[in-house]
């Protein structure tokens, strides 16, 4: 088993997703319930099914001294790193540590693919069109290396992209080069947009719903795709008292199928035993957990058997029927849920489901609850089996 | 400058068409001979299965070919070993085929090479191949990929004192991507990091700021071995000293601003 972390203070967070840009609209969606989620307008070819469609990024531009990271993600990240202050945070922070003192660890399955995929239909001779022939947009990394321009962050810089749980595995690396003393802070995230990559192979794989994604129902039958951008800012706790904390997480494989969870949970299991270890709570200590809760038959019945390792009062819910899975950003974007529940006392409902799975019946909240949440857990399982699991606390004085 | 961190590296792996193991690229690195060119054209990825084998893509198949020399050379279970796989690209033929085929005709898409398309592919096939429930990472970082990946590694092995195995590796650009991402053949590394205590050749570490961005030590020689691909000429770079038989420095860029110092001692 790990050892116990010292937790990090999360001194900045901000999420933007089909619930809006930035975290009021957030708060405020999922304690009334409101679903974000429309019927599918993005696509190339029409295909049926709905999506968590971020307003507001077609419009959203880059400086001028950034134009040459336009692409759909890139504005999308941009529009996230404009709310809630979380850009000025990562500049005191940097103008305090200095810029290669702070780390950037960021989170994305496709980044800017989509730019790719344009590319590809506008081949002109058989090259991409002249406004696309720019290498930076067309690799994995792109957001990252777009982000470490926009915020003059020059540390270690690196993209995690183990599919749906890449943002959420960002804080473990992230704990560990601050542990290590290779950085004083780090801004970790995940931005992932809609493109037809997505759409149309989780199509292909008939995992994708016709209708809003309903987690943990009986009749669930399928992802909803979302887009988002979510970021935190981790720094060494002692400052600040009463910022809320990152107090563990834990990271495993399946070691099963590489679209399949395994069974019986093994690795979601084990990466949620390494996360209480290394935060030195029990599983009963839990108050909030966010489900990865995808809606697919696999990934629903499987996470419903950790649930009775948790106390008969902890609270669980997926919020995907709100945002639509976000892929590689789904790991930011729920913890910072999962930060908002610890502020401001709210259980998000699982909304989508109606007819509970009874094996999760007992912990699912169905209508948003209010009440103290201490400690809140998030779950985030991705392709090829590769699981995360973080734990957060309300800081020491909050 | 970050204070010098130790660590061993007891395991090895490499391929390349012309050196498919590290012996062989090891007495290329030296000059006592050339690349062979009977060599086989592809990896041999035993630990996949044979249905596995025929299913995976390429960079797969190279990642689980050097990962599995490399664990063979350190004498040590995969099972138990998290690993860190980084590339510049990922199944840089697989984008290319996704591409083209949601040009034309999305809806025919293939379900197999969707799932093939993710960056954490190697990873999956790994950890399913060979029994893996330990962390598994997938890394990327552009031109600097090989020693943001090696980072990743690092600093996994040093807060955590165990072993971890590190991967990178990227295979040739095909279609209208090409001009894009300019990577003229496949190329895979593989070593085992383990805390310093562990025998195998020692790697001192740290992280140096500067302002240049110097041009990685690589010989000449050696940069058709690269494939014209950043990362693969920081990984022969690494391979160079390690194949060496005095100690060297080695400093490889992490961002425009940070370097990645090493001293390996064989």
């Amino acid at each position: 088993m790990p050892r116990h972390i010292e937790p990090l203070a999360i001194t900045a967070r901000t999420a933007t997703s089909a619930l809006g840009h930035g975290t009021a609209g957030h708060l405020e969606a999922l304690a009334e319930g409101r679903r974000g989620l429309r019927r599918n307008d993005f696509s190339c070819a029409p295909l049926d099914c709905w999506i968590g469609r971020v307003a507001g990024v077609e419009e959203a531009t880059l400086p001028a001294r950034h134009v040459h990271w336009d692409c759909r993600n890139n504005r999308l990240a941009w529009l996230g790193l404009q709310q809630d202050g979380i850009l000025d945070a990562v500049g005191t922070a940097v103008a305090r540590h200095g810029p290669q003192r702070v780390a950037l660890v960021l989170g994305t399955s496709t980044a800017s693919i989509e730019a790719t995929e344009v590319a590809y239909r506008r081949l002109e001779d058989g090259r991409f069109p002249t406004d696309l022939r720019r290498p930076e947009i067309h690799t994995p990394h792109s957001l990252t290396a777009f982000v470490a321009d926009a915020t003059g962050i020059a540390g270690p810089t690196l993209t995690i992209s183990t599919a749906c749980s890449s943002s959420a595995k960002v804080f473990a690396s992230a704990e560990r080069l601050i542990r290590l003393g290779l950085a004083d802070a780090a801004l970790v995230g995940g931005v992932d947009s809609l493109c037809d990559s997505v759409l149309f192979g989780f199509h292909s794989l008939e995992l994708a719903s016709r209708q809003p994604c309903r987690p943990f129902d009986r009749q669930r039958d399928g992802i909803s795709i979302g887009e988002a951008a979510a970021f935190a800012l981790l720094e060494r706790a002692e400052d600040v008292p009463d910022a809320p904390r990152l107090i563990g997480y834990g990271e495993s494989s399946d070691a099963w199928h590489m679209s399949t969870p395994h069974p019986e949970g093994r690795g979601a299991l084990g990466a949620l035993d390494d996360a209480l270890a290394r935060a030195g709570i029990a599983a009963e200590q839990v108050d909030y957990v966010n489900l990865h809760g995808t809606a697919t038959v696999k990934n629903d019945e499987v996470e419903a058997k950790l649930l009775p390792r948790f106390s008969s009062r902890t609270r669980a819910s997926s919020t995907k029927g709100f945002t639509g899975h976000t892929l590689g950003a789904a790991g930011a974007l729920e913890a910072v849920i999962a930060l908002l529940a610890i502020e401001h006392g709210v259980v998000p409902p699982d909304l989508g489901c109606t007819d509970a799975l009874p094996e999760a019946q007992p912990w699912l909240a169905l209508q948003p609850e209010s009440r103290n949440i201490d400690i809140a857990l998030s779950n985030s399982f991705g392709f090829g089996g590769n699981n995360a699991c973080l734990v957060f606390a309300r800081g020491p004085t909050a | 400058m970050s204070k010098a961190r130790t660590l061993a590296v007891t395991g090895i792996g490499a391929w390349i068409r012309g050196a498919a193991d590290w012996p062989s690229l090891r007495g290329v690195l030296r000059g006592e001979h050339g690349l062979d060119a009977n060599a086989p054209a592809r990896p041999a990825a035993n630990p996949l299965p044979a249905a596995e084998r025929r299913r995976a893509p390429d960079g797969v198949r190279l990642a689980v070919e050097v990962a599995q020399q490399a664990c063979s050379m350190a004498q040590c279970d995969p099972s138990a070993l998290p690993c860190v796989f980084a590339s510049t690209h990922g199944e840089l033929a697989i984008t290319d085929y996704v591409c083209e085929t949601l040009a034309h005709a999305p809806q025919e898409l293939s379900p197999t090479k969707f799932h093939n398309s993710v960056l954490n592919a190697p990873a999956g096939y790994w950890t399913i191949a060979t029994g893996c429930t330990a962390a598994s990472g997938a890394v990327t970082a552009h031109h600097y990929s090989f020693a943001a990946g090696l980072l990743e590694a690092a600093s996994f092995a040093c807060s955590e004192q165990a072993p971890v195995l590190f991967a990178c590796c990227d295979v040739a650009s095909t279609g209208p991507l090409a001009e894009m991402t300019r990577t003229t053949l496949a190329f895979g590394m593989a070593i085992v990091l383990a805390p310093a205590a562990t025998g195998g050749a020692r790697l001192d570490w740290s992280l140096r700021e500067a302002q240049s961005d110097a041009p990685p030590p690589v010989e000449l020689a050696l940069r058709t071995v690269a494939g014209d691909n950043p990362a693969n000429a920081h990984a022969l770079a690494l391979l160079a000293a390690l194949a060496g038989r005095e100690s060297a420095g080695l400093a490889l860029p992490l961002s425009p601003g940070l370097y990645l110092d090493m001293e390996i001692t064989p």
